[in-house]
């Protein structure tokens, strides 16, 4: 019913991106855990990682999209919620390591025994518990958010201050994770992972499911995310974009709905960062680094904001083209990524998606 | 609620004054709008029009004067301007302002009756309830040819008779409109002025004009104000024959 009536709302562009995603869920890892190696139509592991890292992005870009390119509030730190969502995955991960650590500790992971701590901090508590970690992958980051949307929206912080006060506390948290006596990890964070619900994080098979999983997870979000742009509270959050005082002036309260946008936001990137950490096998405090955040904001801009396929294209091509130059021209990287936002935002305002692909979205695509 | 005080009138207003750093934007200001009742406000620049509204919308506070609504149920000048707005008063500010990426539709879907919290709000469908009124409005506003037109794409006039909608839609009592053909055409202003007629039959309303062709076309009583309270009061053909109305008007 629901899926019937968001299908009837899909453009083009949409139902492309639909199809696109899952069949990569599908065919990737069929191709490659099936197809011999040296065949044309085998994927590498290597591949597999990259591509789920870039499914993880994607849903960065779109919960980034949510927030940004429908409400107007431009968050200098969703890379904080992909971080948090990241390390409660984390820890989850390192408390299942158990026995088969360097210290063989059963209940404390390697860093706490390095640091000579006698107890589990009540912050780990119930982590070895996958339910547990799960929850606290939306929790954390949702709670967060509404804590910071509470006071921001509630004092009318928009605009530029709002996106100094986002990038103001991811940095916060970076420098707050780096410490050692947070009890995450220090500067090193959290990796050596061995497995994930039992099954081996390093296995073929194992990376071959966490790639379906992005992206399905992908898709979940996308629906998600236009089931509630596609509704009348969408029709309230362009509103308030275009015009917030006007919106407030026929009855809305303007914070009440940038909360909870802001929230279902930092929910999905938790969520991707989630995911993100058993693949790559490591969560440390540069995921919290203030360029992070930027740089998804850029993927947003180039894909095109208000159009959340555009998003996720964003997220992919600018990764993609980050993967090739850094390994070709390293030290080129980060003056292709400010020529590239500089050029899009002179030339391209609506990215590729708003400017190409606006005929093909579906119902109140973009502007 | 009032200290006991009668009134039949839809509006009230008596002996209000409003200054600023001394200067009476309002003196002694009375005002009688009957239920149903469509009024015409004309006056010379800086008379006091739109001090007027704010008083009555609660913008602004007068410093003396009672200001009453619905039979002298509501005390004006004790509310706020969200608690006025819902007793069923609403206001046309002079420049409008539609949200221009949304089509026409959605401007006025927006802005009809409804809850107004997060949550049914994101639940909310489309019933045939709200398509009725839609519709209803549709045919007040004669827009139903741009009825998925975004509104940014909209004439100036258009404009203005969306935001007459949006206010329509939320059903109020008593309709506040300040200058509502200010920069429109000819056509566009009898168009607005036929708009308002309509809007007439079901709603209280009070407009706020200086043209005077306009107000002709109104056909309804006018009161003119100068300097911050009533000069004249009559039918458009009355006040136009007043000496001091001619003097106050030619005399700029
Ligand atoms: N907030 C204010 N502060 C000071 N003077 C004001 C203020 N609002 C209005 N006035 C003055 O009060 C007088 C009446 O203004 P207004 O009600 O806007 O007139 P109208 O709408 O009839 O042109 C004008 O002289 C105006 O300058
Ligand atoms: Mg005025």
């Amino acid at each position: 019913m629901i899926v019937q009536r968001l299908a009837g709302r899909l453009g083009l562009s949409e139902l492309a991106f639909v199809a696109i995603v899952a069949g990569l869920a599908v065919l990737v890892p069929l191709a490659n855990l099936t197809m011999p190696e040296g065949s044309l139509l085998h994927v590498s592991n290597a591949s597999v990682v990259l591509f789920g890292k870039w499914m993880c992005y994607a849903l960065l870009a779109l919960s980034l999209d949510l927030v940004w390119g429908y409400c107007g509030i431009l968050s200098l730190g969703h890379g904080a919620f992909f971080a948090l969502g990241g390390y409660a995955m984390g820890m989850y991960l390192m408390r299942t390591i158990g026995t088969r650590g360097v210290y063989g500790n059963a209940l404390l992971p390697d860093f706490m025994v390095f640091l000579n701590w006698k107890e589990l901090p009540f912050t780990w508590y119930f982590f070895d518990w996958f339910g547990y970690a799960a929850l606290m992958v939306m929790l954390v980051p949702g709670i967060l958010a509404f804590v910071l949307g509470w006071f921001a929206f509630r004092s009318r912080v928009t605009g530029v201050y709002l996106s100094i006060i986002t990038q103001a506390v991811t940095y916060a948290l970076q420098l707050a994770f780096f410490r050692n006596d947070m009890g995450f990890g220090g500067n090193n964070g959290l990796t050596d992972f061995k497995d994930i619900l039992g099954f081996q994080v390093q296995a073929q098979s194992t990376r071959a499911a966490l790639f379906a999983l992005s992206a399905l997870a992908l898709l979940g979000g996308f629906a998600a995310a236009k089931a509630i742009v596609s509704s009348k509270l969408g029709l309230v959050l362009v509103a308030i974009r275009d015009a917030e005082t006007r919106t407030r002036f026929i009855g809305y309260r303007v914070e009440h709905y940038k909360l909870f946008v802001f929230v279902v936001s930092a929910v999905m990137a938790g969520i991707a960062g989630a995911l993100y950490v058993p693949q790559v096998g490591i969560i440390n405090p540069s995921e919290f680094s203030p360029a992070n955040s930027i740089e998804a904001v850029i993927w947003v801009a180039v894909g095109g904001r208000g159009t959340l396929v555009g998003a996720a294209l964003g997220a992919v091509l600018v990764n993609a083209a980050k993967t090739w130059l850094t390994a070709a021209l390293p030290t080129l990287w980060l003056f292709v990524l400010g020529a590239l936002f500089i050029l899009v935002t002179l030339f391209l305002p609506r990215g590729i998606v708003g400017t190409f692909g606006a005929k093909f979205l579906g119902r109140r695509g973009t502007k | 609620m009032n200290a006991g005080r009668t009134t039949d009138a839809l509006l009230y207003l008596d002996g209000v004054s409003v200054s600023f750093d001394g200067f009476k934007a309002l003196n002694q200001l009375a005002l009688l709008i009957a239920p149903g009742e469509m009024r015409a406000i004309v006056g010379p620049n800086g008379a006091g029009k739109t001090t007027m509204m704010d008083v009555i919308t609660g913008k602004t506070r007068p410093d003396t004067g009672d200001v009453l609504f619905d039979g002298g149920r509501h005390d004006l000048t004790r509310l706020d301007e969200a608690t006025i707005a819902e007793l069923g008063i609403g206001r046309k500010f002079q420049k409008p302002t539609v949200f221009e990426s949304h089509t026409v539709e959605d401007n006025l879907r927006l802005a009809l009756k409804a809850p107004r919290s997060v949550f049914p709000t994101l639940a909310a469908r489309r019933t045939a309830e709200e398509k009725a009124r839609l519709d209803e409005l549709f045919a007040t506003v004669k827009l139903d040819a741009q009825r998925r037109t975004q509104a940014g794409g909209l004439s100036h006039g258009q404009k203005q008779w969306l935001e007459i909608g949006m206010l329509l839609a939320q059903d109020p009592a008593l309709l506040l409109v300040d200058e509502p053909v200010a920069g429109m055409t000819d056509a566009e202003t009898f168009e607005t002025a036929e708009l308002l007629k309509r809007i007439n039959r079901t709603h209280s309303v009070v407009v706020v004009e200086h043209d005077m062709a306009f107000v002709r076309e109104l056909g309804v009583k006018v009161t003119v104000l100068h300097e911050g309270s009533v000069l004249a009061e009559g039918t458009i053909d009355q006040v136009s024959a007043d000496q001091r109305v001619v003097e106050v008007y030619l005399g700029r």
